[in-house]
């Protein structure tokens, strides 16, 4: 497919849009699955062929829209007024909603409707996510309709592999992955370093529990992806791109196929493979698959288990940008930085880099869940305060509860209590406050959490996830969890807290790669920001927010423990 | 000397299991190339559900690696699993999200009712409990899977419903079949 040809189709398929009545994009991302949306996708096809409308009404399953604690969620687009999303959709309201769009005296379903002017959708800023939950997840034509490969049409006809690095750099794009590297820098040195080979690598394996962005984007708007990786191939001249995809988790076997069926529809029509576009440049995507290993986030790990070994970090240097995957300059983004690539060629740098704060530019994709009245994925401009991303689109905290805190960068973050609500979220500031932006989970707890208690939960993972190569990660995560639970459990003194901040201090100074470093920082945080309560722990062996069982006492006072305990338990009266 | 390996180290074992042409078959897919073993392994582990030793042995050889590299590198990952799966399983995402939102008392409530602790099988091999990170619904927040189906919105006390709902067909299905 040329130019040419590609602005043809786009048209050919926004006319047979503007033809139809309505469209229903029914979504079916993993969330609103597990809250039936199936049965909803079913229902609304029934009730378009029942109505008779096969002709003009399009139904097709869509990707995340965002609202996810609110699933199933059903976009209706009619012409050019504003989509209607209706939350909560059960295959009842589904036949209703058809019925009211086909016959304007139909059923009442504004109840389920959410209004236009919607916070959690007015305050976001949709770039990354923008074609997210608008076109069907698979069709080429939907994304093409909406511009889709225009920016690589555009790379390949009018830049050079240098002006697009510029581009880049100029936005102030920087690695969504957690670690903020800028990006146009990497795919400048990746373009300089001497090889004939070079390879594109997206990181998809997302780690992070309670993290779900980088799944979403690309199973919701998958070529968008596979045009940013185009044109980073271009860049930096390399034609094989790998996906490195977590594989195994339910659900994952789907997303696969579904991406696998992307790629070559992609290379069917010319737009990856030989020869793209009726250019010089070749550029194939192969997809490899993780198999749950946490350590994977780390680059060195992951191109390893790319090639097939165990996952276990390397020193570095050399970077992947000198000595990558089977020895040649690898470039390594993470999925969320990629999807940034088109809307900066076709915007222009300056646009993007006038959205954001001075240091990180660009908006942030964020998985918002835990105690929030609207979960979901949200898309915002970096330097929004946390208190406008919790409170006005998340809705606030459910159920009467008051905010704790929230928590970042999952098991490489830490906890942000509320008096830094109002600190903007970007790199600089969340490192300021002890936790990092991270790929970008953010888990609100209210006051039914314990933070000692959340401090352990993430290092139970850091244990688990432990790649074993390094003692100071292998033997100190297990010696911190072992500190941890004797405070969660009442029988640990203060000097079992001094050693745990002993061992924060070693091994986060001493691991071997980001793992080990950053397992220290949930604790840290959480010391620094809530001592009081393990304090509380240790001194006044109770939990103050009720989690922990407290059901043991330290050795030392068991001594004098004992025999009270057995006075109790024969029935005798307890002696002043 | 030279040794000369026999034929039959690299001649698949003596089941005619037509799985096993499955795993053959991808590896000659992936031109034998040694780089493809996490893929093999993903595509046996689906084909049979677990891996086993026969197993890994035949993959070692077909792939020529030493049988110990193909453990090293199954064992290293989480998703590989050495046990055959249990009839039932039930998978509870213990992920920060279902973790604040209880699912450990999921978890707790299935050891008190079935005696099974998350990576077990039950006595009677019918169920197992697994705790996994994370299938990215935390917006459904606490999730379970449970046999293959992803569930949102759960309790303790639903999830043990279900499970108990799923036992019991089991047992109406096998009265009913002789």
């Amino acid at each position: 497919m040329n130019r040419s040809e590609l602005f043809n189709m786009a048209q050919v398929e926004q006319e047979r849009q503007a033809k139809l009545r309505f469209r229903i994009l029914s979504c079916a991302s993993t969330p609103c699955l597990s809250a039936g949306s199936q049965d909803v996708f079913n229902a609304l096809q029934t009730a378009v062929t029942e109505h008779g409308l096969n002709a003009e009404v399009d139904v097709v399953a869509s990707g995340c829209n965002g609202l996810c604690s609110h699933g199933p969620v059903v976009r209706i687009q009619t012409g050019d007024a504003p989509d209607d999303i209706y939350e909560f959709v059960t295959p009842e309201i589904a036949r209703q909603i058809v019925a009211r769009y086909a016959d304007e005296n139909g059923a009442d379903v504004s109840e389920h409707l959410i209004p236009a002017d919607a916070p959690f959708f007015a305050k976001q800023q949709r770039i990354v996510l923008g074609n997210s939950g608008r076109i069907d997840q698979e069709d080429i034509e939907g994304y093409i309709a909406r511009g889709g490969y225009t920016a690589l049409a555009h790379v390949l006809r009018e830049m050079a592999p240098e002006q697009v690095c510029d581009a880049i750099n100029q936005s102030g794009l920087r690695g969504r992955g957690g670690a903020g590297y800028p990006t146009g820098l990497k795919w400048q040195l990746v373009r300089k370093a001497p090889s004939n080979k070079k390879y594109v690598v997206v990181n998809c394996d997302e780690g992070d529990p309670g993290a779900y962005m980088d799944r979403t984007i690309l199973e919701s708007d998958p070529h968008r992806l596979l045009e940013g990786m185009a044109i980073a191939g271009y860049a930096v001249g390399a034609d094989q791109g790998y996906i490195f995809v977590r594989g195994g988790y339910p659900g994952a076997e789907k997303r696969l196929n579904q991406l696998e069926r992307v790629i070559r529809m992609a290379e069917k029509h010319g737009l990856l493979g030989g020869r793209v576009m009726d250019s010089n440049f070749s550029f194939r995507i192969d997809i490899r698959l993780g198999a749950g290993a946490f350590v994977c986030g780390e680059e060195t790990a992951l191109m390893l288990s790319i090639m097939g070994k165990r996952a276990q970090p390397v020193p570095r240097p050399p970077y992947p940008a000198q000595r990558g995957l089977w020895g040649a300059p690898t470039l390594l983004n993470n999925v969320e930085t990629f999807a940034n690539i088109v809307p900066i060629i076709l915007n222009g740098a300056d646009w993007y880099a006038n959205i954001g704060t001075e240091k990180s530019k660009g908006t942030k994709v964020f998985a918002l869940a835990g105690k929030v009245v609207n979960g979901g994925l949200i898309e915002v401009p970096m330097g929004m305060t946390l208190r406008e991303i919790i409170y006005d689109i998340g809705g606030g905290i459910r159920d009467g509860h008051e905010f704790k805190a929230a928590q970042t960068g999952g098991p490489s973050g830490g906890c942000i209590p509320a008096q830094h609500l109002d600190s903007p979220v970007d790199y600089e500031s969340m490192k300021a406050l002890g936790s990092i932006m991270g790929s970008g989970g953010l888990i609100v707890l209210d006051d039914t959490s314990c933070m000692v208690d959340v401090a352990r939960f993430f290092m139970e993972f850091c244990v688990d996830e432990s790649c074993g190569k390094c003692v100071p990660c292998r033997v100190g995560t297990m010696q911190m969890l072992r500190q941890l639970e004797k405070i969660c459990n009442g029988s640990a003194t203060m000097q079992d807290l001094e050693i745990l901040e002993e061992l924060c201090e070693m091994v986060r100074e001493t691991s071997l790669c980001g793992l080990g470093q950053s397992a220290p920082n949930p604790v840290l945080s959480t010391l620094r920001h809530f001592r009081d309560e393990y304090e509380a722990h240790i001194l006044e062996r109770r939990c103050p927010a009720g989690v922990c069982k407290m059901d043991q006492v330290p050795v030392m006072e068991l001594a004098e423990e004992l025999p009270r305990r057995m006075r109790s338990a024969s029935g005798q009266k307890e002696v002043a | 000397m030279l040794v000369t390996k026999q034929q039959s180290d690299y001649a698949p074992p003596a089941t005619e299991d037509p799985r096993m042409d499955e795993v053959a078959r991808a590896v000659k897919r992936f031109g034998y190339q040694q780089d493809a073993l996490i893929e093999v392994l993903h595509i046996a582990q689906r084909a049979f559900g677990y891996l086993d030793e026969t197993l890994l042995t035949y993959i070692a050889r077909q792939m020529k690696l030493p049988l110990g590299w193909v453990y090293g590198v199954a064992s290293f990952y989480h998703f590989f699993s050495f046990e055959p799966p249990a009839e039932h399983n039930c998978v509870v995402c213990t992920g920060t999200a279902c973790y604040v939102e209880g699912a450990q008392k999921i978890l707790d409530l299935l050891e008190k009712e079935f005696g099974v602790k998350p990576g077990q099988v039950s006595a009677d091999g019918r169920l197992s409990v697994t705790d996994f990170r994370c299938p990215g619904s935390c917006g459904q927040a606490p999730i379970l899977v449970i046999d293959g189906e992803l569930l949102g919105r759960e309790t303790p006390e639903s999830t043990i419903a279900r499970i108990k709902q799923l036992l019991a067909n089991d047992k109406q299905a096998k009265e009913v079949a002789p």
